[in-house]
């Protein structure tokens, strides 16, 4: 901290999964430097150590209540991987239909009930837009939260088919899924994502679904805004034109996907890396630094597939729980975003040119994944066979080590397991909020979150702006994950 | 932020009532009794801290879920961050607050037990105590409210009948009863997750995978992997709760000799069989 600067420390936050805080450096009225700290530690890969790896399945998803399905699937894979099994198509498309189930419930919670009530605050009274955002987004009382939570419990009662419940199911195993579906039920699930279609269309987009997959480009976009049909995809995009979303909180410009959704050769959206030009994902060029986070420091950054997690009570330098993932020693941004950019989505890709990341582009990234799954899970239900297997299985080999990486709403998520005379010798997870609310690294690169505040306007003494809001919402971070 | 921040000190000094504290997660006394494992953001105070400080001037303290009723999972293994429940530690009575705790009105921790718990048992537990109507007698030996902990999760369970005749599933996605190969504790098991279901028409056994008894303390240490059953001489460890061990036994050896076909047949498969017959009553 240089000696003009003010230090401030922020927190907890509300409507966010689990505990954030974020100590600002402000001089001269901006943000010289942030420090997310994630102020909780939980032990999970201490606890799975010494456990039977088919085990993990119970244990795992129990990390969080929202990414349930996405650590299960992670988990699935790596089991399965190291079993060196594949589940029957059956089985293949439950796993994605479940997990795309979470992801698009997770991008309608986002948008609703965690990131546009922020525009109803009192600090944007006088916005021509602000009275019908109060009126539309106010948390617990807006009109749009009690349209969408009966509609996500409706769209839920998928999980109860493909899955049991959620969360916490364990329907998704590495040999497929538990949950042999009858044809009469497979219809029952296609009329519930035709409702949720419809939801989507008549609400949020005003809009039919293949058209707003289609919009090629910001031009393309503002087109399509400035045709009739309301929705809340055009009242969010109204208030990121006023205040200028489009260029606030670029992070670091390159965007990681692990890709997810197999599919018959190919996954619905590929694995790959972006910086300015696409390129492949090199895993083994993953490694997790702890220079700055409160675990015992076993020297070099590690791989996870050879990764420790010892907490230390203390340790000089260290601000958080969170690890610093990084990919060939660079930060990456991961999320909806990412995931369109390197799949190559135009519009993705167009709205990260020339100006990085922004809000405004991870917002509509996420609901452009909602026109976009919606269809691909139609075309799973039809592929699916009654009568065909769901599930294989293969006895875990005494000595044997596996990865699962898969997409999770928030981004990509790994599971490293390495097993020794039948028991879980080693479990590392990372997670997609690891990835971008990391801390520092041993050569002083700020994390993604950490590159977006920097610069923001803050006063070392007033009430912080709400753009540091729309900053860290902007990520959709899930803490309980990232500290797992 | 601040404002979180405020209305929390206002909870603690008295300044602001509070009718219910819900909390959520397990209680981290680590390290060392410090509670640093998770300190509420924004300050240095430990999260245990604070819950002690604002349960004393609450009305109700409910623990939502498994974790904040017993420490559930995040005290499995080694536990690392020591983690306990509110009232209990496991099934030991204790935890955070100690086994004297009660309200001003005389009830312990109310403990809404599972992993997670069902929503409606969160939302009608609240609704009693907003009500006025919850007392002590409505809670079991545990603390949970009776409404859902006086069930069994066998009770409603779709493979009752697989059950009855011991024909069981042996593989993930068979039919059968998951109780004999594959770890379901569903006999045994207080809530009444096959008569309220979940996401509409769902459960766990109708998910097609174990019970693994969620909702009682203790459950994350099973003492063997959740998805098979420990047997002794081929005998389930785990007998249906209230069951004599030698009529189990006697039972389920008569009721094997006499499984129908199709039950049997369509216990290992994952889609019918053989259907129910069809009998006319008049020729
Ligand atoms: S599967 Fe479990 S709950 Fe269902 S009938 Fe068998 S023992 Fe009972």
């Amino acid at each position: 901290m240089s000696p003009e600067s003010t230090r401030r420390i922020v927190g907890p936050f509300n409507r966010v999964e689990g505990d954030l805080e974020i100590t600002l450096d402000i001089a001269e009225g901006r943000i010289a430097a942030a420090y997310v700290n994630s102020p909780l530690y939980r032990g999970f890969e201490q606890i799975l150590q010494g456990k039977m790896p088919a085990d993990a399945l119970v244990l795992v998803p129990r990390i969080c209540g929202i990414c349930s399905v996405a650590q299960s699937a992670a988990s699935a894979l790596a089991l399965a991987d190291a079993a060196g099994i594949e589940p029957p198509k059956n089985g293949r498309l439950a796993a994605n239909l479940t997990l795309a189930t979470e992801n698009l419930a997770d991008h309608l919670t986002h948008f609703y009930l965690f990131f546009m009530p922020d525009f109803a605050r009192a600090d944007y009274a006088g916005r021509p837009w602000h009275a019908a955002t109060v009126e539309r987004f106010r948390a617990t009382v807006g009109s749009a939260p009690n349209q969408v939570l009966p509609a996500r419990a409706r769209f839920m009662q998928m999980m109860g088919l493909l899955a049991g419940k959620w969360p916490h199911t364990l329907a998704v195993q590495p040999g497929g899924s538990t949950r042999p579906l009858q044809s009469s039920e497979i219809f029952r699930l296609h009329r519930t994502l035709r409702e949720f279609r419809e939801f989507l269309e008549t609400v949020t987009f005003g809009a039919r679904l293949d058209e707003v997959a289609v919009i090629a480009g910001r031009a393309q976009l503002d087109v399509w805004r400035a045709r009739p049909g309301g929705g809340d995809l055009r009242a969010f995009l109204a208030i990121a034109e006023d205040l200028d979303l489009w260029h606030l909180g670029r992070g670091t410009d390159r965007f990681m996907s692990y890709g997810c959704y197999r599919e018959e050769d190919r996954r619905l959206f590929p694995a790959g890396l972006w910086h300015g030009a696409a390129s492949a994902l090199d895993i083994a060029a993953i490694d997790e630094d702890i220079t700055h986070a409160w675990y015992a420091a076993a020297g070099l950054p590690q791989h996870p597939a050879t990764g420790s997690t010892l907490p230390v009570a203390e340790k000089d330098g260290a601000y958080s729980w969170c690890k610093a993932p990084r990919l060939a020693g660079q930060v990456v941004e991961t999320g909806a975003l990412a995931r369109q950019v390197v799949a190559g989505h135009p519009l993705a890709r167009d709205m990260i040119e020339g100006h990085g990341g922004s809000v405004a582009a991870r917002v509509v990234a996420r609901l452009l994944e909602l026109a976009l799954v919606l269809p691909a899970m139609e075309r799973w239900l039809t592929e699916l066979s009654p009568g065909e297997p769901w599930c294989i299985t293969a006895p875990t080999a005494e000595e044997t080590l596996g990865v699962g990486l898969i997409e999770a709403a928030r981004g990509s998520l790994g599971h490293w397991i390495t097993v020794r005379r039948g028991r879980i010798h080693n479990y590392q997870i990372i997670a997609p909020t690891t990835w971008n609310f990391s801390p520092r690294d041993a050569a002083g690169q700020p994390g993604a979150l950490e590159q977006a505040l920097a610069g923001l306007p803050a006063s070392a003494t007033k009430a912080l702006p709400a753009a540091i809001h729309h900053v860290v919402r902007s990520f959709d971070p899930c803490m309980v994950c990232t500290v797992h | 932020m601040d404002e979180a921040r405020d209305l929390i000190d206002q909870c603690v000094s008295g300044a602001t009532a509070v009718d219910v504290l819900c909390i959520e997660g397990s209680l981290l006394r680590g390290p060392r009794g410090t509670g640093g494992f998770h300190r509420f953001g924004g300050g240095a105070k430990p999260m245990i801290e604070w819950v002690r400080q604002i349960a004393a001037r609450a009305r109700h303290v409910v623990a939502i879920g498994s974790c904040s009723s017993w420490g559930g999972i995040t005290a499995a293994g080694i536990n690392p961050t020591d983690a306990c429940g509110l009232q209990y530690d496991g099934e030991a009575g204790g935890g955070l607050l100690g086994p004297d705790f009660r309200d001003p009105g005389g009830l312990p921790v109310i403990n809404v037990a599972g992993c997670p718990p069902h929503p409606d048992w969160i939302t009608e537990t609240l609704a009693a105590l907003a009500h006025g109507s919850l007392r002590a007698e409505h809670l079991d030996d545990y603390g949970r409210p009776r409404f859902f902990a006086d069930q069994l999760v066998h009770h409603g369970c779709p493979r009752n009948e697989y059950y009855e005749f011991k024909a069981s599933a042996h593989k993930p996605s068979d039919q059968g009863c998951l109780m004999e190969q594959l770890g379901c504790k569903g006999t045994q098991a207080h809530a009444d997750c096959n008569q309220r279901l979940w996401n509409g028409e769902g459960s766990c056994l109708r998910g097609g995978y174990a019970c693994i008894r969620c909702t009682d303390p203790g459950f994350e240490e099973p003492g063997h992997a959740f998805s098979t059953t420990p047997k002794i001489a081929g005998i389930p460890l785990g007998l249906p709760s209230d069951m004599p061990k030698a009529w189990f036994i006697a039972l389920a050896a008569l009721s094997k000799s006499a499984t129908p076909a199709r039950v049997r047949e369509n216990a290992t498969a994952d889609h019918m069989l053989r259907a129910p017959s069809v009998k006319r009553t008049k020729k």
